[in-house]
């Protein structure tokens, strides 16, 4: 479903990845590692269509993302679902309709989409602030509703950057639970972060291959964590 | 126009969903509204002027159907021979359809509003009108003041037409001028909405960026933005048109003398064409709109 075939990124200096080759199979769980502008952030983008690469290949849902207009990229985003590190909200609107957000614009808020709003909003323990304004809540809070945002879409790919960065060890044990959750409904799950006990909890729950990014080089982590 | 019934499906259902997805912005709504309202009432004048120049081209087209004058100045004992002299010139004269010589109660009429119908105008030396009907290809107008020279020196003629075509090559420039103003009034329109939907996407980039991120295609971005201008174009031009179809009616009603100027009002049916202001001003902010989205959604990454 996401392809890379010998990708190769550069902001313009030199190149920040190369020669990055993966397929992520349907259903896989995959966490995503490497220290701090290795480029964890670049190569999800790449993986949703939201950077080109300047070399080689990047085929989401069989289709090069050269060859993809705006609206196969819409297409395209409905269907992966993206918790940015920096997560944005229309701050105007209430963090339900924020959640709420992707069925608004594809046409889809049934009635059954709504009562799974409901629950998804308790399932990140922000059922009692459905009514909240983005700014007036904390990260850990916008981290919950970004990923509640991802995933209410049912979407096929969930793209996770760095989604437990700013909340406690209880909370992101809950988030980690939802995702794995989506993984065994068969939904493709990546997480990019830097949190060794994550993977760990994770590893005992499901089968999780974790991807390193070192050398500007994606690398398969052995058993070593 | 085969996209009007889409427009105005839009404009009926609408998407108030996908308008609440763009923040409520106060000024710079109230200023489009004002704009709009601005060119929808000077859209009133410049179509009034067109009209009003139309109808009085019209007038003095039909008064330039060939007509002229001829008027005799004679001592008394001479004028109904200078009269008889003339008609018979004119007669064989070509290009001359037919010639009369006005009566007495006819000059009387023709002078009673400048001289009250007291006045004994049969004691003054009133010169003698004779009233020429042309023929399709009129005639040799100097030629034929040479010949009444020679045989009628009492007589000058009245070419109508040297003064009527001009004035009527004037009223058609001026509802030339009235068009051209209605085009411009649209375009400024166009121009104004146009940059006032630029403004409102670069303001709102981070909900353009939001809804990007979440799955919205450009159409469902754009939709949000059109609705709302197309609205705010609509409500201003429709106050704008009443604000000056009351001006209008406060103008003096036309006079049967027919002035130009009060004149300047609708009659008839062209009382309905202000109607179209509005609507015409939610298409041109629809298309305008659609346009500016598009073009700053598209350069967008
Ligand atoms: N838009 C950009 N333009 C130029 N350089 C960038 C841009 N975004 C990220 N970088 C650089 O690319 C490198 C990798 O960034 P990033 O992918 O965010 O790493 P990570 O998410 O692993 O911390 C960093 O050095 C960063 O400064
Ligand atoms: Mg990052």
């Amino acid at each position: 479903m996401i392809e890379l075939d010998n990708t190769a990124y550069s902001y313009g200096g030199g190149e920040l990845l190369s020669n990055i080759s993966l397929k992520l199979a349907p259903g896989s769980f995959h966490f995503l590692t490497g220290p701090s502008g290795a480029g964890k952030t670049t190569f999800l983008k790449l993986c949703y269509g939201a950077l080109i690469p300047t070399s080689g290949h990047v085929r989401l849902f069989d289709q090069d993302v050269r060859d993809m207009d705006r609206d196969d990229h819409a297409m395209a985003r409905r269907r992966i679902g993206v918790v940015h590190q920096d997560c944005q909200f229309l701050d105007h609107l209430p963090i339900a309709d924020n959640v709420a957000l992707p069925l608004m614009v594809s046409g889809r808020e049934t009635l059954e989409n709504h009562s799974n709003l409901k629950e998804l909003m308790h399932w990140v323990g922000l059922g009692n602030r459905a009514n909240a304004l983005p700014p007036e809540m904390s990260g850990g809070e916008r981290q919950r509703a970004a990923l509640a945002r991802a995933v209410i879409m049912s979407p096929d790919v969930v793209l996770a950057d760095e989604p437990t960065g700013n909340v406690d060890w209880e909370m992101s044990q809950r988030l980690l639970q939802l995702l794995i959750e989506l993984n065994k409904m068969g939904k493709t799950i990546m997480i990019a972060t830097h949190d060794m006990n994550l993977i760990r909890a994770a590893k005992s729950q499901v089968q999780a291959r974790v991807l390193r990014i070192a050398n500007r080089k994606l690398q398969l982590a052995g058993a070593d964590l | 126009m085969s996209v009007l019934p889409t427009v105005v499906k839009e404009f009926i259902v609408g998407d108030v969903q996908a308008d609440r997805v763009v923040p409520p912005s106060g000024f710079t709504a109230t200023l489009t509204t004002f704009a709009a309202g601005a060119m929808a009432f000077l859209a009133i004048f410049a179509l009034a002027l067109s009209l009003a120049t139309g109808r009085l081209a019209a007038r003095w087209g039909d008064d330039l159907a060939h007509s002229s004058t001829l008027r005799i100045s004679a001592p008394e004992g001479q004028m109904a021979e200078q009269t008889a002299a003339a008609l018979r010139l004119l007669k064989t004269t070509p290009g001359v359809e037919s010639a009369r010589a006005l009566t007495a109660e006819e000059q009387g009429a023709l002078l009673e509003p400048w001289f009250g119908p007291d006045l004994p105008i049969e004691d003054l030396p009133i010169p003698q009108l004779i009233e020429i009907q042309e023929t399709q290809s009129g005639y040799d107008a100097a030629g034929l003041r040479l010949r009444l020279q020679g045989e009628v020196p009492g007589a000058v003629l009245d070419d109508h037409n040297r003064w009527r075509r001009p004035l009527e090559q004037a009223a058609g420039r001026l509802r030339l001028l009235g068009l051209v103003s209605i085009l411009l009034i649209a375009a400024t329109t166009a121009t104004i909405i146009t940059l006032a939907a630029n403004a409102a996407l670069a303001a709102n980039a981070q909900v353009i960026a939001v809804l990007r991120v979440v799955g919205a295609q450009d159409s469902y971005i754009a939709k949000a933005f059109v609705r709302r201008f197309t609205l705010r174009a609509l409500l201003g031009a429709a106050i704008g048109v009443v604000a000056g179809m009351a001006a209008v009616l406060l103008l003096p009603a036309a006079q049967p003398e027919g002035g130009f100027l009060t004149g300047l009002g609708f009659q008839g049916g062209s009382w309905l064409l202000p109607m179209l202001i509005p609507p015409l001003a939610g298409v041109v902010a629809y298309f305008a709109t659609r346009h500016a989205a598009r073009r700053t959604l598209s350069e967008l990454d």
